[in-house]
């Protein structure tokens, strides 16, 4: 489970002065369900998931990451955590499989466990055609099964997933958005952020719509359509922006 | 503190750093090729050509002297030079190295001579450029030798002995053995070299090590895992110093190897000559003692230069915050080749106290309490040095600048 609470990230910005990236957002993600962040370029999505993996650290507020803290057990937050992003790269210089024995070590596992697990995930992912090829050979279908067999070498309950087809072609995005799934099928909990629409009513079972760093609604899909009125999800979130686009603008 | 995690950070990066070109040629080609370039190559180039400059017959301008048969004479009678007619352009021919000097002997010269007043014979030439140097010195030493007759003859006319414009010789006698004699004039080049091949070596892993990683987007994949940020960077640093020590300990080895070949071949083409030359002896307690006063260097080197690559956003904006740090290293390193002695005081200079002590070691002179001084104090900075890498991982702001 992730409990987010009052999750708030400021930056300095010379320019700019204090920027609230992220502004006291609290949500809930359930185990073996897929919760949804959708919102705008700088909606304060990456940040909010970054704060969740720990690679950043909230200014305020905490979350609660399969019952350890953010703040106080980033490490073992991160042991239980399976991050996966566009910006999230592989090693060019090291092969397929080294790339996921590195992270399966750093997880901690012995070397008879990393075996059995690389075999399993290699077999199951069809990646034994290239598990020797270094990663700056890869096709980026091959790319991006390694990197879903690197956050999934240590089997983490928690999958955090940031814009994760961004950029990718449609068959590529497709081994994604079934590999999410197969995610929440197996019970873990799933967040996963996205500005497309269509990806978040076919996978999410809780959306939430962020923006300006500020988490406007959440609900099921089926609650958003009820509570503004619209069928189409882009209508929805238009709805729900709309308001605080127009008073940044005035302002 | 996990050593397992250190080590796991540190295999993979070893693993990907024999698999860099750009690694494995500044880390082990440069060290084995440029000493036996630098002793064999270069230093056999510029003896051959300064050699062949001694060697070349100079051609040199007689201005004057047309009343002056004897001097004119003596110097036509030179087989070091060669005398060539005058002409209106004597100025753009030496600047042009048309030909090297020029000899301005005055009206009446010979006659000035014989009656006993003083006169002056001018040299013309063309300053700083050796060839013109070389002549200007054979013409000088004929000169004088002519001069010095003149003056004998004077003395003998008057049944004077010519001690008595000579009192005394005075000559110089070498007392250091020949190994100290060769150390003092190389070692300041070899700690100059040893150090700013450290420093080469650890360079580019790095910079690929950090702002190459923030480039090729894994930084965010390596902090998303369990591992924590120290032992990530102690895992990283302690493969840039392998790096850095590698370069080091592989420069040395090939410099002792190219010095005792130079000295075999020396040796061989000397034999039964006079055994008074330069010769530069590198034993191995030489090459491990440099060796092992340039460990804590390499260790500030390693931490600095992670620090700053770690601030650039891509490797090629880290080159050009390393670059200036080139500089810092180079200026102490060349200051070592200057005649200057060590103090207590700059054996607390970061850097020029090693090359200052690498001069002496190859001398074969251990001044203990400076041993002390410049390993504790390169120490101490090393120390703070992998502190403020350490404390930059730690920061947001520099490992996510965009």
């Amino acid at each position: 489970m992730i409990e987010a609470r009052g999750l708030s990230k400021r930056f300095q910005d010379k320019k700019r002065g204090e920027i609230r990236a992220v502004d006291n957002v609290s949500f809930t993600c359930q185990p073996g369900k897929i919760y949804g962040l959708l919102g705008a370029n700088g909606a304060g999505k990456t940040t909010t998931l970054r704060m969740l993996a720990t690679i950043l650290e909230p200014t305020d507020g905490t979350a609660i990451v399969f019952g350890h803290d953010v703040v106080e057990q980033p490490e073992k937050v991160r042991a239980n955590v399976g991050f996966l992003s566009t910006a999230t790269a592989l090693y060019p210089r090291l092969t397929s499989q080294e790339m996921v024995e590195y992270f399966g070590r750093l997880n901690g596992l012995d070397e008879a466990t990393l075996k059995k697990r690389v075999d399993d995930i290699f077999n199951r992912l069809d990646m034994n055609g290239f598990r020797d090829r270094r990663c700056d050979k890869l096709s980026t279908g091959m790319k991006q099964k390694t990197s879903i067999a690197r956050t999934l070498v240590h089997d983490p309950p928690v999958m955090i997933f940031d814009e994760p087809t961004n950029g990718l072609d449609i068959m590529t995005a497709r081994t994604i958005t079934a590999f999410i799934r197969e995610c929440r099928d197996n019970g873990k909990t799933v967040i996963f952020s996205t500005h497309i629409m269509s990806e978040v009513e076919k996978l999410c079972d809780t959306i939430g719509i962020i923006h300006d760093g500020k988490l406007l609604t959440e609900g099921t899909l089926a609650q958003l359509r009820h509570k503004y009125a619209e069928q189409d999800l882009e209508e929805i979130f238009v709805k729900v922006v709309t308001p605080h686009f127009v008073a940044e603008e005035t302002h | 503190m996990s050593l397992r995690n250190i080590g796991i950070v540190y295999r993979k990066e070893l693993t990907e750093a024999l698999r860099d070109r750009r690694t494995l040629i500044s880390t082990l080609i440069v060290p084995l090729v440029l000493f036996p370039i630098l002793t064999a190559g270069l230093g056999a180039a510029i003896a051959s050509l300064v050699g062949k400059a001694q060697e070349e017959v100079p051609k040199v301008m007689l201005r004057g002297g047309q009343d002056s048969p004897a001097i004119v004479a003596g110097l036509k009678k030179l087989d070091k030079i060669e005398i060539v007619p005058e002409t209106p352009n004597w100025k753009d021919q030496i600047i042009n190295k048309e030909v090297r000097a020029a000899i301005e002997i005055p009206p009446g010269f010979q006659a000035a001579v014989a009656e006993g007043k003083s006169d002056t014979v001018t040299i013309l030439k063309y300053q700083g450029e050796m060839k013109s140097e070389i002549a200007t010195g054979k013409i000088e030493k004929f000169l004088k030798d002519y001069r010095d007759d003149v003056v004998k003859a004077r003395l003998t006319a008057k049944n004077v002995p010519d001690t008595v414009l000579k009192p005394f010789e005075v000559k110089q006698e070498n007392v250091a053995p020949p190994e100290k004699v060769g150390g003092a004039a190389f070692g300041g080049v070899i700690g100059y070299m040893v150090i700013l091949l450290c420093l080469t070596g650890g360079m580019y892993p790095a910079m690929d090590l950090t702002a190459g990683e923030k480039e090729r987007g894994t930084m965010e994949t390596i902090l998303s895992s369990p591992i924590s940020r120290m032992h990530l960077v102690l895992g990283k640093f302690f493969l840039v110093l392998t790096t850095s020590l590698v370069t080091a300990a592989l420069s040395v080895t090939s410099m002792g190897v190219s010095f005792a070949v130079l000295e075999h071949l020396h040796a061989f083409d000397k034999a039964g000559s006079d055994a008074g030359q330069l010769q530069l002896r590198i034993g191995l307690g030489t090459v491990v003692s440099v060796f092992i006063m340039v460990l804590p260097l390499a260790v500030l080197f390693s931490a600095a230069l992670m620090t700053i690559a770690l601030f650039a956003k891509s490797y090629k904006e880290a080159q050009s915050y390393v670059t200036p740090l080139m500089f810092i290293v180079i200026i102490p390193a060349i200051a070592a080749m200057l005649p200057i002695d060590l103090t207590s005081k700059l054996a607390l200079v970061p850097i020029l106290n090693a090359s200052l002590l690498c001069k002496e070691l190859v001398t074969g002179t251990y001044h203990w309490n400076f041993i002390a001084i410049i390993f504790s104090s390169t120490c101490v900075y090393a120390a703070a040095a992998l502190f403020l890498a350490i404390k930059m991982f730690q920061r947001e702001s520099v490992l996510f600048r965009s």
